[in-house]
């Protein structure tokens, strides 16, 4: 028995160069992002926009409401489908998505209550700013809720808890809402999208998803060794509850920032990581990047379709990845269960 | 080398062990016996400095277990759980290189330390031929190898099992026991958790009888498994016999209502 047969056999279990793959439809879609809209403009276009500095109305499209839509929707593709994976990784279960926890609600509701006073008027950064006032709440609620000793049900019972008040109170505040348009402004913005976002709202958002990110993305090793159950984890040296400050922290920071710029957007956190986790050999560490990856692909493409399915009246992102996502999702449910009989 | 000293352990207002002692000597095997109830999964987790102590300290080679870092001690101390599975389909190699992870440094690939500490583990529990199946396809008995494997890969100094043979074939049994052995004459101190009094007496240097919160036997074997304390303690009468220089002990009847024992 020699070392070599060993690496060779672990090689496989992982499909060949998935991250190269993803990385190359993450920078495809990206392209089409740029390069689909309701303005006919040419890749020469694109490209003479973003790197020669002209100013004409074409130039004025490219740069200023194609690019900063891309680039978002990389960003919180990639905190969903982040996100979404450690998530699943650490409550062991393929049923998690980023919502569970309760800042995407809380997002919402803070979102909502800046229309609802009017300081979304006043303002383009008020919403934005609301959302993340409201998850930091909601992450607080949910921390203070779920205790201190790192389990994962309590932070189950404590987001579904801090959801259903979130959601609650964001009913309420429609329930309210002056007239009907003020009331259907707020369910659009509800619906989720990445339409007329600018680059404040990249440059607002950016670094709290950067920062989200860069800590799920340490948790591969203590979500691996959590494969073997929680005592075999801290006895392998893992600090679960450390695990779950860090898990929570960073999926407030970066959902709650995608949350708080474009709505929410169901499913992708979900179907994301179900999709490819066979393709990493189920291990949960080698999910969290291909997983980011194929978030930022699949909602990228996903803001195209709605352009090119509905032009004029665009179809919100939230509902179509929510119309897709949902059958899809009964789909990987029929195939699972044929599987286990 | 690892020892109990007058350790209490309560759940909620309930008393599961009250001021035992227990030390692990270096190189020996110490079978863990007692009725269903009597805590030795408790006294295992807390060996493993997983509970926190109501009273009295564990310790390890001298220093106390909850002082200790997490991670250098999991580098010299293993802990299986009872009955423990993959949540995830990993593959069988993957799996048992989890047992790595205490010596890995970060972000770091597999060494050929680790890769060397893994092939053994596979080799020795006797699962390398389905090194790279979804462990989740496998029978309960192989898994219970795979997941045996993974604890050896650490190479630990101590090794704590709960009911390691539980569900295997008599075969494989022989194996996990020749191997704890093997392990302890290479300076580890085991403790193993066990039903099976005939194994317990053949493998084990020392047993201890857990029953009524505290430690009530402790000793060879023979001693521990008299005829009197099988009766106070599970309330059986067993055969005792010999066979090629080991005992052998096979219960045979209730000697009284003995389901009041486990709780006494």
């Amino acid at each position: 028995m020699t070392a070599a047969p060993a690496l060779r056999r672990r090689r496989r279990e992982a499909a060949p160069f998935l991250l190269p793959l993803l990385a190359l439809a993450v920078g495809g879609a990206f392209a089409a992002s740029l390069l689909i809209g309701p303005a006919a403009i040419g890749l020469r276009e694109v490209l003479d926009a973003l790197w020669a500095g002209e100013v004409e109305t074409t130039a004025l499209i490219v740069r200023e409401v194609r690019l900063p839509r891309a680039l978002l929707g990389l960003l919180i593709g990639a905190t969903l489908g982040l996100s979404g994976a450690a998530l699943q990784g650490f409550l062991r279960n393929p049923l998690a998505e980023p919502g569970l926890i309760g800042v995407s609600a809380s997002a919402s509701f803070g979102a909502v209550l800046t229309f609802y006073t009017g300081l979304a008027g006043l303002f383009a950064l008020a919403l934005p700013l609301g959302g993340m006032a409201g998850a930091c709440v909601g992450v607080v609620i949910v921390q203070a809720l779920a205790g201190r000793d790192g389990n994962p049900l309590t932070l189950i019972l404590a987001g579904i808890a801090v959801t259903s008040f979130a959601a609650a109170l964001a009913a309420l505040v429609l329930n309210l809402a002056p007239n009907p348009f003020a009331a259907l402004e707020i369910m659009f913005w509800l619906m989720g999208s990445l339409a007329d976002r600018s680059f404040e709202h990249v440059w607002l958002s950016a670094p709290f998803m950067v920062a989200g990110w860069l800590l799920l993305i340490t948790l591969g090793r203590p979500l691996d060794a959590l494969t073997l159950g929680e005592d075999a984890a801290r006895t392998l040296g893992f600090n679960l509850r450390g695990l779950r400050s860090r898990l929570v922290l960073g999926t407030a920071l970066c959902v709650g920032a995608a949350t708080s710029v474009a709505g929410a957007i169901g499913f992708v956190g979900l179907v994301v990581p179900h999709l490819l986790r066979p393709l990493v050999g189920h291990r949960p560490s080698a999910l969290l990047p291909a997983s980011a990856l194929g978030g930022a692909a699949l909602v990228l493409l996903a803001d195209v379709a709605v352009r090119l399915l509905s032009p004029g009246r665009e179809l919100k992102l939230g509902v179509l990845t929510a119309l897709v996502g949902a059958p899809f999702f009964l789909l990987l449910v029929v195939r699972l269960r044929r599987e286990l009989s | 080398m690892l020892s109990a000293q007058a350790v209490s352990v309560f759940f909620g207002d309930v008393p599961i062990l009250a001021e035992l002692d227990l030390e692990i000597a270096a190189g020996e095997v110490v079978g863990l016996i007692g009725p269903n109830g009597a805590g030795k999964t408790t006294l295992l987790r807390a060996m493993a400095g997983l509970l926190p102590l109501q009273y009295g300290e564990m310790r390890l080679e001298g220093r106390p277990l909850h002082r200790m870092d997490r991670r250098s001690l999991a580098r010299v101390l293993a802990y299986l759980p009872q009955g423990g599975d993959s949540h995830w389909a990993l593959t069988v190699e993957t799996l048992v290189m989890l047992g790595r992870l205490p010596h890995r440094s970060p972000w770091a690939a597999p060494s050929k330390a680790d890769e060397a500490a893994v092939a053994q583990a596979l080799a020795v529990c006797d699962v390398a031929r389905f090194g790279d199946r979804p462990v989740t396809q496998l029978s309960g008995g192989e898994r219970t190898r795979v997941l045996m494997a993974r604890a050896l890969a650490g190479e630990p100094k101590v090794l704590l099992a709960d009911e390691p043979v539980a569900g295997l074939d008599p075969g494989h049994q022989l194996d996990v026991m020749a191997k704890l052995r093997e392990l302890a004459a290479s300076g580890a101190g085991i403790v193993v958790v066990m039903h099976d009094l005939t194994l317990a007496a053949r493998f084990c240097d020392r047993l201890a009888l857990l029953f009524g919160k505290q430690i009530a036997a402790e000793g060879c074997p023979t001693k521990v498994l008299s005829a009197d304390m099988l009766a106070r303690c599970y309330g059986v009468r067993a055969y005792h016999g010999s066979v090629e220089g080991g005992a052998i002990v096979v219960p045979l009847e209730r000697t009284d209502a003995g389901a009041d024992h486990a709780s006494a």
